[in-house]
């Protein structure tokens, strides 16, 4: 395998210029013979699906749920970025890639993040077009908050409901899309593999989760807009249903995943309650703007919030971090609430959870001010926790949010493999070791809305391309490999439900590759991963059949595939000997606790390549090269 | 805390269906309902029985996907809450709860509580949205909408599609879902060269889904987790008079408004 990132050369603001000039165009009227497979309906998805479709090729678009718009970008809350400037607070889009760059801990590629920042602009301009209702000025302009990581304000929101708006927006162009034919969608549907003809993607294998038959589907490209692979933990802030499933087949079938260990703690999420979770749910970073985090002074302090003085209280962030203060980035504010609560300073029943405190703001801005800004967020957490956050402050603790990891992609986005496309969280490129707050949607839809329409043309049209047929013997294999794995999952017949599995999987992780690792905690994860997933193909007990919709068969494949990517991302977090962003390798750190990079030997992609479940994964570097935002210790004191 | 859940219980869209009677122990008064019934669903894998069927998704109240009907009302006791987000602190101990699937001709159920919703996304694809091809739209600021406005759009765009709406009503009608989605485009001046043909499209849309007419009975209101208001049926109806009277809408529509 060889990595060819494909990166443009020569000054960096006009790059992405002329890689559109140099691409080769498809004329209109040849559009419509291609055919083009799009998985996944979130933002990266619907905005490829409906863009593609509106210049005129053949869309079919899958989702596992009942309807697009269910996508789990739907529950993005606070904001998108873009460098408009629109507060002539001295922003840029030089800025946001500054910023990106320096927040992802220099693990990205200057390019793609360059390209990034400067289509932020047209995505506010395109999603205010759709009627996204964000938040206005009383003059009638856009209005912005300020968010971690940065230092201007240059969030673009929808009260805490941003990503249900945008996503709602590309929903409604792909569902135009829909009703004028381009788009054939595909709900209920959920990839099971990936069809190599020649080498080439040329289409998938899906499962119909309602009469569960096995279909394929032939096409020119394939494009992944899957999402994250945040559930391998099982409590995540990610939706049930959220998977890695296309993912993890598509690097099984030769696409190189690349720094799978790269995962983000969201430092404000509600706590754990008991051994039911299902999930976890995010409070938004955007209520660090307003609110303080603090724990008591002394451990051990059991005294309700409000009865602990000003001067025994700690606001570990402000204190340690001064000019960032509440709004140091995720990684950063995860690692400091979890530091408090090992020295036993933690607060609520568990002692694993921060508090979050709203009394100055409200005195401030009055309650009233708080509830036009966040009360869909506060609402939200009393239902959760029955505690009113306008009383009491919220209590809140770290919890997996985002894979900053995903398929290896080139500057076209294309992975690996020849006509297989990645975009969004599922792809791995512009977030390097830490993503910044509100920068999801704005990667998902510059992937969507304004790179991916240039970039599958210029494969099409520089590519040959036979007709390929469903029934051709590739396909079969695939089908038939497909059906054998539901039947031996339907067939084992042990004593666990999937569930207990996922659970144990997630805790495993979750202890040894969670917000701070070690070699040696690696080390075990792998032995007891493998041992856990042996265990699985003994003793899982999935009822029912597979000619019926059936939610343990579908949860039992999902949990199959977390038990094999699991593995991957401790090879991966046990071979990057430095601590960079959100993996923090206990070993190497600085004095005063931050993360210690070794750009010497680990300033590149790690891109695995798969080469069988007995056989360790082969890694390929991608070396990453920094011009114009030089790596330095990254300080937010 | 102990439950006893009387669970409608359907193989399939062609089996005539019935409520089955389940024991709910151990639960916790900080589980939600869905976790709640999570609990029940793996109780019943270990004796081999079937699990019921259930939609969900985020678990946060945002996405939409789940939904059914708790002792009578969607989404249960709490006002303004999807199942999802309704935790078992509401309920007593001892309580008997009756769950059933949306009920409604254009949603049929395809297992348990789980039903086909696919009539929304084709009522949103009749004309859901404003015409904007990427690539085409003018500086973000050059279009300016007053805040009250923005407000007024945000508060109808916030629905979720759940379908609470048509499973609450008496005529099983989709006239919030659909009017919320006109009001959202429709106050914006983003939203006005499409806004005749909008309504007029949606509505025939809906009714041609099997949805059936609003007699402003209002139990669509009550039940909506995202309390969107009754308002907006009103102006779906007036944009919807006023572009079959001036005949701007350029499709024939059938039926009536809401």
């Amino acid at each position: 395998m060889e990595l060819n990132s494909n990166l443009p050369t020569g000054p960096i603001e006009s790059a992405w210029d002329r890689a559109r000039f140099e691409m080769k165009l498809v004329n209109p009227a040849n559009k419509r013979k291609y055919n083009i497979i799009v998985v996944g309906s979130g933002l990266a998805g619907a905005s490829a699906a409906a863009t593609l479709a509106e210049l005129g090729y053949n869309i079919q678009c899958f989702c596992f749920q009942d309807s697009p718009r269910r996508a789990h970008s739907i529950a993005a809350q606070g904001g998108i970025n873009a460098a408009k400037n629109y507060q002539n607070d001295g922003d840029s889009i030089f800025r946001l890639f500054y910023d990106t760059v320096k927040g992802g801990d220099f693990r990205s590629r200057e390019a793609n993040v360059y390209r990034l920042a400067q289509i932020s602009v047209n995505i506010i301009d395109q999603c205010v077009a759709q009627g996204v209702p964000f938040a206005r000025e009383y003059g009638g302009t856009l209005a912005n908050r300020s968010f971690g990581g940065a230092q201007v304000s240059r969030t673009f929101y929808a009260r805490g409901q941003t990503g249900q708006q945008l996503l709602l927006g590309a929903y409604q162009a792909l569902e135009r899309q829909v009703g004028a034919g381009q788009v054939k969608m595909l709900p209920r549907t959920e990839m099971l593999s990936l069809v190599l003809v020649e080498g080439k993607a040329r289409g998938i294998v899906t499962r119909n989760l309602i009469t569960g038959k096995i279909e394929s589907y032939a096409a020119d490209a394939v494009v992944l807009a899957t999402g994250g692979y945040g559930n391998v933990y099982n409590l995540s802030t990610n939706a049930r249903g959220s998977n890695c499933t296309a993912i993890w087949r598509a690097y099984k079938h030769g696409a190189a995943f690349a720094n799978p260990c790269f995962t983000q703690i969201h430092p404000t999420c509600i706590p754990v309650s008991g051994e039911y979770q299902s999930k976890l749910t995010l409070m938004s970073e955007s209520l660090r703007n307003d609110g303080r985090i603090w724990v008591p002074k002394t451990c051990g302090d059991k005294r309700p919030p409000v009865q602990i003085p000003e001067p025994e209280r700690d606001y570990y962030l402000e204190r340690r971090y001064p000019s960032f203060g509440n709004l140091v980035p995720r990684d950063v504010a995860s690692r400091n609430a979890k530091a408090v609560c090992d020295e036993g300073r933690g607060v609520g029943e568990t002692a694993l959870g921060v508090y979050l405190d709203f009394s100055d703001a409200i005195q401030r801005l009055g309650a009233s001010g708080i509830r036009e800004r966040y009360g869909n967020l506060f609402d939200m957490y009393e239902r959760i926790t029955g505690e009113d956050p306008y009383k009491v402050p919220m209590r809140i603790y770290p919890a997996i949010h985002y894979t900053m990891g995903g398929l290896w992609v080139d500057y076209q986005l294309m992975s690996t493999i020849p006509g297989l496309f990645v975009a969004g969280e599922a792809n791995f490129s512009d977030h390097g070791a830490n993503r910044l707050g509100a920068s999801a949607l704005m990667q998902g839809l510059a992937d969507g809305y304004f790179i991916l329409p240039y970039t599958l043309g210029n494969y099409l049209a520089s590519t040959k391309l036979d007709k390929v047929q469903t029934d051709y013997a590739e396909f079969r294999r695939e089908e038939a490999e497909v059906a054998a794995m539901t039947k031996q999952l339907l067939a084992i017949k042990g004593k666990r439900t999937v569930a207990s599995f996922h659970r144990e999987l997630g805790k495993l992780l979750w202890d040894h590759c969670g917000m701070s690792r070690t070699a040696k905690g690696l080390q075990l994860a792998v032995t007891k991963i493998r041992e856990l997933r042996e265990e699985f193909w003994t003793n899982v007990d999935v009822l029912g059949r597979d000619n019926e919709m059936n939610q343990a068969l579908e949860h039992a494949g999902r949990v199959a595939d977390f038990l094999e990517l699991a593995e991957l991302i401790a090879i991966d977090a046990l071979h990057r000997d430095e601590s960079c962003g959100g993996h923090f390798r206990e070993e190497y750190q600085t004095p005063d606790g931050e993360a210690q990079r070794d750009d010497e030997h680990y300033s590149y992609a790690a891109a695995w390549e798969f080469r069988g479940l007995d056989q360790p994964p082969e890694l390929h570097k991608e070396p990453l090269q920094f011009e114009y935002v030089h790596p330095t210790q990254r300080s937010y004191k | 805390m102990r439950l006893t859940l009387h669970v409608w219980r359907q193989k399939s869209a062609s089996d005539p269906g019935r409520m089955i009677q389940y024991e709910a122990r151990n639960v916790n008064p900080d589980m939600s309902f869905l976790e709640m019934l999570d609990v029940v669903n793996e109780e019943l894998t270990v004796k081999g029985e079937d699990p019921i069927a259930f939609d969900s998704d985020c678990r946060e109240g945002i996405c939409g996907m789940c939904g059914f009907v708790i002792n009578g009302v969607a989404h249960g006791p709490r006002r303004g809450t999807t199942v999802c987000q309704l935790h078992m602190r509401k309920f007593k101990d001892g309580d008997v709860l009756y769950l059933e699937p949306w009920r409604a001709r254009a949603f049929p159920v395809i297992k348990d509580l789980v039903v086909d919703r696919g009539a929304f996304d084709r009522v949103i694809a009749a004309g859901g949205y404003i015409s904007v091809p990427a690539g085409s739209a003018p500086d973000g600021n050059a279009i300016q909408v007053p805040k009250q406005n923005a407000d007024l759009a945000m508060d109808a765009a916030a629905c979720i599609g759940c379908g609470a709406c048509v499973a609450a009503c008496p005529n099983a009608s989709a006239s919030l879902f659909t009017a919320a989605k006109i009001t959202h485009l429709g106050v914006l001046p983003q939203g006005q060269p499409e806004r005749a043909d909008r309504a007029m499209r949606m509505v025939a849309q809906a009714a041609a889904e099997g949805f059936g007419s609003c007699t402003n009975i209002g139990e669509c209101e009550a039940v909506c987790p995202k309390e969107i208001k009754l308002e907006v049926i009103a102006r779906m109806n007036r944009d919807f008079i006023k572009a079959a009277w001036t005949n701007r809408g350029t499709s024939s529509a059938t039926g009536g408004a809401g």
